[in-house]
């Protein structure tokens, strides 16, 4: 794809993003802040499993905790929201690095993440136990003729708009090339002088901030924490949603977010069971025949589309 | 000193349960190298199958044996038909398809027998056991006593039989084996029946004390990883005794910690292999992987 096709492809996006808001209703664009909430977790955990080549099954824990840092701040001090945003990030960051040293000895350790919605059900005085944490939405400032909802939805784009530039720019130089070759072969990129271990605990670090600020911003959104929203269940998801946007893509966070909000919707219609099984068989589905998922789809679709523009012109 | 052993015992007999799991997984990681996320599901299905047998009136041991040969069969049949496509792709790719696997049977069951919870039988009496002050559930004992017998069939297998030399080579350099004449996909499949059979037994022993349900592996999975990540994920033998311990800690560590209690036991297991793997990365009786460049 052409740099100009990108540009406009990405102006486009952002006006049908911009103009949403006139033409649906408040309970639809709550949909549409949640497919943004998600579009950030799965860019946090893309670059850690599609760029980075690491899996991990807990990053719902580091969901978890963005969501409950945000919502103590706000709760126990009455910490202005975007402030406990970037708290929440911070936190997760310095969390995941930490536990990115450890990890990289042994692969399966994340899974000691999964305990970290019990031990926020143990400290019961902060995060309110079973019970959670309820919040009230907030308004819009400067007097702006918008509902909470609505505002909150321009809001969390506009931290999608941020988070994703700088992911851009994090992957497109040169630290974003010694991710990829640590995936691509460790050894070799070892040997180049790429210090693998340093960047794949900073990925995790970086990845886990992302899924973190995620977190946070559900818990304003949603106005509601509860822990066992936060099970083995949420990680599984997140990485249904990366697969099926596409492996090591950025644009493939957003139509991943899309499916992982809507398709269960529809799909609960047809039985209890049926989102996970649409999830499993979309899982295998999407590994046999469309690796890189739906991004990887569409820029093979526009590769075609342009190949032959040029052959007409010539 | 009373407490002391009852919990140690009791300990024993959970982790017991978590040591055939952890088995089952360590089967599948020694025969092709990948974690199979899905082997939960895959003894709960299982399980299932069992049931449905029971409730057909048919005996417990002839349902039991007949359950190992399904389970057997849908293992293999699994490995030919969804894992082979991925075969030579990489490591992520099976790892991402055996989490579908794990959603795809754990939606079926739900969708086939419900989510409501099920009783299932014990082929042991149900009287206790004393001896001296401490009691011994019988059903806990056999459990213990099944793992071993399945342990000791493995091992026998794996060190005496044509068929598991062959498949411990196919694992360990598939090129030089296949140039000796060993069919190295079927070795992977036969793998996979034989660790689906070793998560059967797994699932028959663990649930009449969980009851029956297609949730029923999810906490007991993180603790057979836990338990295969502490005795070393290349060494069987470590896996059930892994197990074991991780059972016994927890046990101990709820009694006796008060904070901690019921409610954080999970999170102290887990806490202290992280401790373990610090120290020892390749768990305590695994061999440290080498990789050739």
């Amino acid at each position: 794809m052409t740099p100009r096709a990108r540009a406009v492809g990405v102006a486009a996006a952002l006006a049908v993003a911009l103009a949403l808001p006139l033409f649906v209703s408040n309970f639809r664009l709550f949909q549409f802040t949640q497919v943004a909430v998600y579009a950030i977790a799965l860019l946090g955990l893309n670059v850690l499993t599609g760029y980075n080549g690491q899996i991990s099954l807990g990053h719902g824990a580091f969901y978890a905790l963005g969501a409950y840092t945000t919502a103590i701040m706000i709760d126990k001090w009455d910490v202005p929201y975007p402030l406990t945003i970037v708290t929440a990030g911070l936190l997760c960051l310095v969390v995941g690095f930490l536990f990115g040293i450890p990890a990289l000895r042994l692969e399966g350790l994340y899974l000691a993440l999964l305990a970290i919605p019990q031990i926020l059900k143990y400290f019961e005085h902060w995060t309110g136990g079973s019970q959670g944490i309820v919040l009230s939405k907030p308004n819009a400032p400067w007097g702006l003729p918008l509902s909470p909802d609505q505002w909150l939805y321009f809001f969390t784009l506009a931290v999608l708009v941020v988070l994703f530039a700088l992911a851009r720019n994090l992957l497109m130089g040169r630290t974003g090339r010694a991710i990829v070759a640590i995936r691509d072969n460790a050894i070799a990129a070892q040997a180049m002088g790429v210090n693998t271990a340093l960047y794949k605990s900073l990925t995790f670090g970086v990845s886990a901030a992302y899924t973190g600020v995620a977190g946070g911003l559900s818990a304003i959104v949603i106005a509601f924490v509860a822990p066992d929203a936060f099970n083995v269940f949420l990680s599984i998801t997140l990485l249904t949603g990366i697969v099926i946007g596409g492996l090591a893509s950025i644009s493939g966070a957003i139509f991943g977010a899309l499916f992982i909000q809507f398709v269960p919707n529809w799909a609960q219609d047809i039985s209890k069971a049926a989102p996970w099984a649409i999830y499993g068989i979309f899982l295998i589905g999407f590994m046999y025949v469309m690796p890189f998922g739906i991004a990887g789809a569409v820029r093979l679709a526009l590769a075609r589309l342009g190949r032959r523009g040029t052959a007409a012109r010539a | 000193m009373e407490v002391f052993f009852q919990q140690v015992v009791s300990g024993l007999a959970t982790g017991g349960i978590y040591g055939s799991v952890a088995l089952a997984l360590v089967m599948i990681y020694q025969a092709t190298d990948v974690v199979n996320y899905a082997q939960g599901e895959m003894a709960m299905f299982s399980t299932y199958i069992a049931w449905t047998l029971l409730d057909k009136g048919v005996p417990y041991w002839w349902a039991f044996v007949l359950t190992l040969v399904i389970s057997f069969a849908g293992g293999v049949l699994l490995e030919r038909i969804v894992i082979r496509p991925v075969e030579n792709k990489p490591i992520l790719t099976i790892v991402i398809v055996c989490i579908g696997l794990l959603v795809i049977l754990n939606s079926m069951a739900g969708w086939i027998y419900s989510y409501i919870q099920k009783p299932f039988p014990s082929p042991f009496p149900p009287k206790p056991i004393m001896l001296g002050t401490v009691v011994f559930g019988a059903h806990d004992l056999g459990a213990i006593g099944v793992t071993l017998v399945v342990l000791a069939f493995l091992y026998a297998f794996f060190r005496f039989t044509t068929l598991g030399l062959a498949m411990r080579a196919a694992a360990q350099n598939p090129v030089s084996s296949r140039l000796c004449g060993i069919r190295v996909g079927w070795m992977l499949a036969i793998g996979w029946g034989l660790a689906s059979m070793v998560g059967a037994v797994a699932g028959m022993m663990v649930a009449p004390i969980v009851f029956l349900d297609p949730n029923m592996m999810a906490g007991i999975l993180i603790y057979a990883f836990a338990s295969a990540t502490l005795g070393g994920f290349t060494s069987p033998g470590g896996a059930v005794l892994g197990g074991l311990i991780v059972g016994v800690i927890e046990n101990l560590v709820g009694t006796y910690v008060h904070f901690i209690g019921t409610e954080l036991k999970l999170t102290v297991a887990l806490a202290l292999i992280l401790v373990v793997l610090v120290f020892k990365p390749s768990g305590l009786f695994g061999r440290a992987a080498v990789h050739r460049v």
